[in-house]
């Protein structure tokens, strides 16, 4: 499996990561190497292998569905580049 | 008393219960090698000022008579766990500025305990890295040298905590390890390096990387330090949902010396093609060791090794590509500048590529791609599959009576700083080849030192667990630690 310029554009745009498009032959060719790599995993039979979800068999715990903590809106906010008037700011969202 | 710093945590704790020696004298002697270490580059924020008013505090507590067995004593934390109001940045841009309003579980019980910050250390960005190279505080240094005078890497991604503590910056630190983060990089420094089963040790409050893979762990200069930290460490803690139900032993107790009888594998599909002839010697003469005294060492097979890295360089990207989500430019950390008309997306877009580094780049898009629509079964479902055939290998070797497993640690001793440049990143990922089986597995692993190689460089093995029983394994490994018998120190250069 390699990857094609355009699928590279792709995968980078789901990442929300901007790439020039002058950095695109060189990372297709950077992850068709790392797929390529992974491609060893064909070698193995895997049927009826359940898929791994946790790796200590345990129960994820459950808990009372209530508030335990809140109302610490400065706190939340402190470390946001951009907050205003108890928000979090961001540009204009135009749909 | 000289040199303080210099001291193991039991020595430390040692004499400052007999009053000997006060915490403040051990933080002073700490900060001290701190402020002429930058050479290597190990603590990129230090707290000395948080570090003294701690250290009072301990020698109170301990004059009161209320110590325990962490009291006092002087620690560094790896930038990657979150200490309130202190800079944590995971190594990475996108944090610039981060202060976090909040402690990690880890952090909070070292200072319950009455353990002493001394500052941020540092780390491949968000711990994706094996080299302590992709940080954006710059590369930190390994104290130790070879003839030829080179900078070497501390490995990765702990490479500063296991730099601060092989030069004595520190009396212990903490470490994290998704795919052998702690256990590499202590095997460079000539250090001891614990990586604790899955769930023993909370990970709240620490930068995720790959939730089901990251565990934090001590990085100590013995095997008795390290059963103290974990002690210290770990909890059970309602704030983690995997945090395992189950008490948190005496781990020290536990350190008996005494392990005859006791079964170890060896593992023949780590005997790799091209396996350096010093790793083979050193492994072989472990194996000595251990049964010298009274193990019995046994062949073992865990047939489907091979897959464990291709394996995990599916699911590690795959899960950080989800965890790195949160960083977006909104709730925390570095916005990228804006043009005129960028709207959200692009704010997204340019602060994540101005924010992480390369290799972190890299893997988000690789963790994205094997997420995505069509590729999903191919890729993240198959390598869940083969991790569960991976930890049925250990489960299989457990089930027929081995206690503990031996295998090296690294495929060589510590390399020059810059020799991975070229490297494509696959080559730079075989590094982890002997430690990824064990994070998917859950298992529990400590990297101990073994021997020098002809360069003069140390070099480790790895003891591999079963589940939940670190005492044992802190036991053995106790055994290896006295039989090898290392006792050599980086010659001070920086």
């Amino acid at each position: 499996m390699s990857i094609t310029e355009d699928e590279a554009r792709k995968v980078a745009h789901l990442a929300r990561i901007a790439v020039d498009d002058a950095q695109l032959p060189a990372l297709a060719r950077e992850l068709s190497g790392i797929l390529k790599f992974m491609e060893q995993l064909n070698e193995v039979d895997v049927d009826g292998v359940e898929p791994m979800t946790g790796v200590t068999p345990m129960r994820l715990k459950r808990r009372e569905d209530i508030v335990t903590a809140g109302g610490m809106q400065d706190k939340i906010l402190a470390n946001a580049p951009d907050a205003r008037e108890g928000f979090f700011a961001v540009p204009k969202v135009v749909e | 008393m000289s040199d303080l710093n210099k001291l193991s945590i039991a020595e430390a704790r040692d004499a400052l219960a007999k009053g000997d020696v006060t915490s403040v004298e051990l933080t002073d002697a700490c900060l001290a090698a701190i402020e002429t270490s930058g050479a290597l580059n190990a603590f990129v924020h230090q707290t000395p000022d948080m570090a003294r008013d701690m250290a009072r505090a301990a020698d109170q507590r301990i004059k009161a008579g209320d110590a325990a067995p962490m009291t006092g004593i002087p620690v560094g934390i790896k930038d990657l766990f979150c200490v309130k109001g202190v800079q944590t940045q995971a190594a990475s841009r996108i944090l610039e500025g981060f202060r976090p309003e909040y402690e990690s579980t880890v952090t909070q019980n070292l200072w319950d305990a009455g353990a002493v910050m001394l500052g941020k250390l540092n780390q491949d960005e968000f711990a994706m890295g094996s080299t302590n190279e992709n940080s954006v505080y710059g590369r930190s240094v390994n104290p130790w040298k070879a003839d030829d005078g080179q900078e070497l890497t501390a490995g990765g991604s702990s490479g500063g905590s296991a730099a601060a503590v092989a030069a004595d910056l520190c009396l212990a630190a903490t470490g994290t390890d998704t795919g052998g983060s702690i256990r590499q990089p202590a095997a460079f420094t000539g250090i001891v390096g614990l990586k604790p089963t899955y769930g023993r040790v909370s990970r709240w409050g620490v930068v995720a990387f790959a939730s089901s893979l990251d565990q934090a762990g001590p990085m100590t200069k013995s095997v008795r330090d390290a059963a103290i930290m974990l002690g210290a460490m770990a909890s059970v803690d309602e704030k983690d949902s995997t945090s395992a139900e189950r008490p948190v032993p005496d781990f020290e107790a536990a350190l008996t010396g005494d392990i005859r009888g006791k079964k170890i594998g060896i593992p023949r599909e780590y005997r790799l093609d091209g396996l350096r002839d010093d790793i083979a010697s050193v492994w072989k003469q472990g194996a000595d060791m251990l049964r010298d005294a009274g193990a019995e060492i046994v062949d073992i097979s865990l047939p489907h090794t091979k897959y464990a890295l291709p394996a995990y360089y599916v699911i590690a990207p795959a899960e950080a590509s989800s965890n790195l989500a949160r960083y977006d430019g909104v709730r925390y950390g570095r916005r990228a500048k804006l043009g005129q008309g960028d709207g959200i997306v692009e704010m997204y877009e340019k602060t994540r590529a101005e924010g992480f580094g390369p290799e972190v780049q890299r893997r988000v898009m690789i963790g994205t791609y094997v997420l995505s629509a069509g590729f999903y079964d191919a890729y993240y479902n198959r390598a869940r599959k083969i991790r569960t055939l991976i930890k049925q290998d250990f489960e299989n070797a457990y089930a027929s009576g081995v206690d503990a497993i031996l295998a090296p640690a690294t495929p060589s001793s510590a390399f020059p700083l810059g020799a991975m440049d070229d490297a494509d990143p696959v080559q730079v990922y075989l590094n982890d080849v002997f430690t990824v089986t064990l994070n998917l597995a859950g298992l529990p692993g400590i990297s101990v030192p073994v021997g020098l190689d002809a360069r003069g460089l140390p070099l480790g093995l790895q003891l591999f667990g079963r589940p939940f029983e670190e005492a044992d394994l802190l036991n053995q490994a106790l055994v290896l630690e006295k039989a090898a018998g290392f006792v050599a120190k980086p010659n001070r250069w920086w």
